[in-house]
């Protein structure tokens, strides 16, 4: 993995030209198919721009890959979708802006499942990502292609977005650095919806400072989200003795649970550890996926074939068009998802599901609330197990279950960072770092501190 | 539980066509993922419903005009268009 650091001392040395004329051969060839989109001719420009001295930006110079689920002007973005094979978007989003106000080469978009519904990119149309740490095993998800790009050195900055963990199992089964920021710091304008009221856009890095740098650029105000926060972010990581708690509900399979109590005492020397129980989240994960696969059937009643997005050779009757139009444009794990929204939010379920998990919800936030009253971090095992073979997942349910660590975190919009924190037979383990809302430089000033310690 | 004619009511609710083999597929997903849902029977909070975790009430912004999206770049993803309008299937029978 490539620092910023790394990287700006080789722009010393070398052409940024040439760098990223290298990067891009790599992205390319696509070996672990962490890409959707070379975006090789902008990319080369903007490094001309650099050796040509337009360095005034915080990331000039410095390569980033997109999640392909972020909308960028003229460059066509997908969602991992045959729906978006061809869609152009005609703007911008929030971040793409401020990415592009500090000078960051955009490389590529990053290969995803489909819409970001999976843990594993094999939902995704253009095929699986794989581990750069092992081929036969999957990378993770949904954001796998910005994770593999980090891993396996094509990138040295990605965005991610996390839903229910999009951005922090990659980033665990990887062994990168993703950060899950508090719902409505970035702003999700031009980010393509799935479950609005749960996702954030995030940095994936190959370490802590660089995390706080790129959070910086795409934090802040922005009044085209309406549940922007209206808050900037400014980087600077706090250090003291933190009170952590350990989540007695969040566990793993023997093998990654060891090593992250291996991790928990190697901690002790600069902080404080508890067990602290949560007992809300026995119900956090059903309440999760009924309310995303509710949000998920109404946004994506948008794909019709008509505006934008896969189309039929000719127009029909509307009820025969749209049906076909979906019925041939969505993977199959996107149907099941709009089909159990639909389900959930039908006469006589409405309050046996989609009301009650919005109840749960109220319960696991006052859970965390009360945990933080008592603690400044809150950890757990990000992922219950190391990198899943490449098909090991048939079912759907056993895929979900995979996302019980991070799916609370989503439902009470906090924030939380993946680190890697050790391995099991040569695969990474990540260790999830929960922060109250708006703590970011609380879970950045811990993750450091670990990083110097070499745990 | 769940029968071919909810997955077909589900179905034609979310505009998604299906066929037999998926309608056999779907109803046994739908089982396991019900199954799983609910495990939310075993209780029932007395709390209100959390919508929106961030309070926020009303955002408003100044009314002000700013520049439009080029027609032709928005037109360009539709397939079917005429004199530069969105050209949709029929509604009327």
């Amino acid at each position: 993995m490539i620092t910023v650091k790394e990287w700006r001392e080789k722009l010393g040395e070398e052409k940024a030209y040439d760098l990223i004329a290298e990067l891009i051969e790599k992205a390319k060839k696509n070996t672990y198919n962490s890409f959707i989109t070379v975006t090789e001719e902008i990319a080369l420009r903007q490094a001309e721009e650099y050796d040509k001295g337009k360095r005034n930006g915080k990331l000039a110079g410095i390569p980033i890959a997109i999640k392909d689920i972020i909308s960028t002007e003229g460059i066509r973005t997908t969602c991992g979708s045959k729906m978006l094979e061809n869609y152009i978007p005609p703007f911008d989003a929030h971040v793409i802006e401020r990415l592009k106000q500090e000078k960051a080469i955009i490389i590529g978009k990053t290969n995803m499942d489909e819409f970001g519904m999976g843990t594993t990119t094999e939902t995704s149309y253009f095929g699986v990502v794989k581990n750069p740490r092992d081929v036969e095993r999957v990378a993770g998800g949904s954001s796998g292609g910005s994770a593999s790009a980090i891993a396996g050195n094509e990138t040295v900055l990605a965005l991610g977005t996390d839903t229910g963990g999009s951005i922090r199992c990659p980033s665990s089964f990887t062994g990168v650095y993703g950060l899950k920021p508090t719902y409505g710091l970035v702003s999700r304008y031009g980010l393509i919806a799935y479950a609005n009221s749960l996702e954030q856009i995030g940095p994936m890095a190959s370490c802590i400072d660089d995390l706080g740098l790129l959070l910086e650029v795409i934090a802040g105000k922005d009044e085209r989200d309406s549940t922007n926060a209206g808050r900037s972010f400014v980087y600077s990581p706090v250090e003291k003795k933190f009170r952590i708690g350990v989540i007695k509900e969040m566990r793993a399979d023997e093998r990654v649970q060891e090593v992250f109590d291996e991790f928990v005492s190697s901690i002790s020397k600069f902080a404080e550890i508890e067990e602290v129980s949560l007992p809300s989240l026995a119900y956090a994960l059903p309440a999760y996926y009924v309310i995303a696969m509710s949000e998920a059937s109404s946004n994506l009643a948008r794909y019709d074939g008509v505006r934008y997005g896969y189309a039929l050779k000719n127009l029909d009757s509307w009820t025969n068009y749209f049906s076909r139009v979906r019925k041939e444009g969505f993977g199959k794990e996107v149907k099941r998802r709009i089909m159990m929204g639909s389900y959930a939010l039908s006469a006589g379920y409405y309050g046996k599901y989609y009301l009650k998990a919005l109840k749960v919800r109220t319960l696991v936030v006052q859970d965390f609330m009360r945990a933080f009253e008592k603690f400044d971090l809150l950890i757990s095992p990000t992922m219950p197990s190391t990198a899943f073979r490449i098909g090991e997942l048939a079912d759907p349910v056993t895929m979900y279950m995979a996302d019980i660590n991070t799916t609370p975190i989503n439902l009470a919009g906090l924030p939380a960072l993946s680190m890697p924190a050790g391995e099991v037979k040569g695969l990474p383990v990540g260790v999830q770092i929960i922060g109250n809302h708006f703590d970011e430089n609380m879970i950045l000033g811990f993750g450091r501190m670990v990083e110097r310690n070499e745990v | 539980m769940i029968d071919d004619s909810t997955v077909k009511h589900v179905a034609n609710l979310s505009k998604i066509e299906v066929d037999e083999k998926e309608i056999q597929e779907f109803k046994r997903d739908f089982e396991r993922i019900i199954e799983f849902f609910n495990k939310l029977d075993e209780i029932d909070p007395d709390v209100e419903p959390t919508y929106n975790v961030i309070p926020l009430k009303n955002v408003m912004r100044e009314d002000e005009p700013a520049k439009p999206t080029e027609r032709e770049k928005i037109l360009a993803n539709a397939k079917f268009k005429e004199e530069g309008y969105f050209k949709g299937p029929r509604v009327v029978e």
